[in-house]
């Protein structure tokens, strides 16, 4: 089965670090992307340079800014191998943004034929 | 069977009509050809086969691939065929984290307590049809999220267990208000779990509240009808079994943690002495109630705290609780109201809590209740 891993950060969570710090953060990331079951993964640009767009009437309208305004901001994802949800809630738990004010939502893919 | 039927399916609808169908072959075939020597493993071949011929009827490629793969295996010879307990596993599937809390119950309920849908509901207090698609969504869920057959790792372990302990603890429940065959089930669990987690002070401490409570199932009852702990015969209690409840209840003090069902235990072995210390009672479970923070602790702190002699304090502890759908709470009000000389104000709570019973036998009993205030 695969499962993605939508990384959602809180708000400034990065602000009390230093830089040393948000380096170490990024490599907990670069390592969980390089374990043998993630076939996927990006992390976003942050929410400001984020545009929205909506189709009514025909018309594209376009927004400065996310979808919403959130606390929690989608970050990055993940996409894994597994043969059952444990693995993928072990891999969650271990990026950064659940532990600080975050969150990260599991969601298995739509199998498609192949 | 179920267990093991859907570890080797992995589906437990599929798992549940093979078992289905294998019980009605057999129920048309065993009293014309004579039972088979090893039944068990009659059962389980039948439904395997069953389920695979569902299979090749299937319009899904991927269940069919799945289950025509497994047809494939060379079939084992029905005589040896060990019918693997892997009740534990199919614990902890409908007890994972990802599934709902009720959903985790009902599931727990369905598949290892035997329990009908109706009867589910009837614990729960919800409607049929509530718990009929609670169970659905709870399947379709597993299948769809991918939670696993298996025993949890030793590190995640502790954790899982909270939510299998509470179920057992239902399912003991159900089988004490009269169908025993389920109370021996779940202090059966509950001792495999026990040798699986030795160290475990709750699961100790379930295992105790349960014999304790199950060593006096015989005196609950007289004729039919109901009898107070305190009215009890003691001679039908079962001792040996009571001592057994209070040698696992040292074992689990003995650890140090004292979680709800240690707390629970304790209260319940105290009852069984004579007299009973009943502002000790009422301590256990001011704890109790600290660390459940339920209602229904704070309700049974006041009945202990009424045996203790100060039954005005009781009534205003359970004023003060917000449990006008549950029976006891209606039946302990009109008790102590009696016990304070309220006798109309007695009779209307008696009244109230008849109209929340559903068993015949407490209804009897709240109907002598109401008779003896005239």
């Amino acid at each position: 089965m695969q499962y993605a891993l939508l990384i959602y950060e809180k708000l400034g969570a990065y602000d009390p670090f230093s830089d040393t710090e948000r380096q170490a953060l990024s490599a907990e990331y670069y390592a969980l992307r390089h374990d043998p079951r993630i076939v996927a993964g990006a992390r976003l640009q942050p929410v400001e340079t984020a545009t929205t767009i909506r189709v009514q009437d025909a018309q594209t309208l376009v927004t400065d800014g996310p979808f919403a305004d959130t606390k929690e901001v989608f970050g990055g994802y993940f996409v894994l191998e597994a043969d059952n949800i444990d693995a993928a809630i072990e891999l969650a738990a271990r990026c950064p943004a659940a532990r600080l004010g975050g969150s990260v939502e599991i969601r298995p893919l739509v199998e498609l034929p192949s | 069977m179920l267990a093991s039927l859907i570890g080797f399916l992995g589906d437990f609808d599929l798992a549940e009509d093979a078992v289905q169908e294998a019980f009605a072959i057999a129920a048309e075939r065993w009293p014309r050809d004579g039972t088979p020597n090893n039944p068990g493993a009659w059962l389980v071949t039948t439904a395997r086969n069953r389920a695979i011929d569902r299979a090749r009827r299937e319009r899904t490629l991927e269940a069919k691939t799945r289950l025509l793969q497994m047809a494939a295996e060379p079939d084992l010879p029905i005589e040896n065929t060990v019918v693997p307990d892997e009740r534990l596993e199919l614990m902890f599937l409908c007890c994972h984290p990802a599934l709902a809390k009720d959903a985790q119950v009902a599931l727990t309920l369905r598949a290892l307590g035997g329990l009908t849908t109706d009867e589910i509901a009837r614990a729960f207090l919800v409607a049929p049809e509530t718990m009929k698609r609670r169970l659905t969504r709870a399947k379709a869920r597993i299948k769809a999220v991918g939670i696993p057959f298996r025993v949890p790792s030793e590190h995640l372990l502790p954790e899982r267990l909270g939510a299998v302990l509470a179920v057992l603890y239902l399912i003991f429940n159900e089988g004490y208000g009269g169908r025993i065959d389920l109370a021996a089930e779940a202090i059966r669990l509950c001792r495999v779990l026990v040798a699986l987690l030795p160290l475990e002070s709750e699961v100790l401490g379930l295992l105790a509240l349960m014999l304790c409570h199950d060593a006096r199932r015989n005196a609950r009852f007289k004729d039919g009808e109901l009898v107070l702990l305190a009215d009890q015969d003691r001679t039908l209690w079962d001792m040996p079994q009571i001592a057994d409840a209070r040698s696992v209840l040292e074992c689990g003090l003995g650890l140090g943690q004292r979680g709800p069902y240690v707390v629970q235990a304790a209260i319940a072995v105290l009852q069984t002495e004579a007299p009973v210390d009943w502002p000790q009672v009422a301590a256990l479970y001011a704890e109790l109630s600290a660390l459940t923070k339920s209602p229904v602790v704070e309700l049974n702190r006041a009945v202990a705290i009424a045996e203790a002699g100060s039954p005005k304090a009781a009534l205003a502890i359970v004023d003060s609780l917000a449990l006008d759908d549950y029976p006891y709470q209606h039946s302990t009000r009109a008790e102590l109201l009696r016990r304070l000389g309220r006798l109309t104000e007695a009779r209307h709570a008696y009244q109230r809590a008849m109209a929340l019973t559903t068993s015949p036998a407490e209804q009897r009993f709240l109907t002598r209740r109401l008779v003896e205030l005239q």
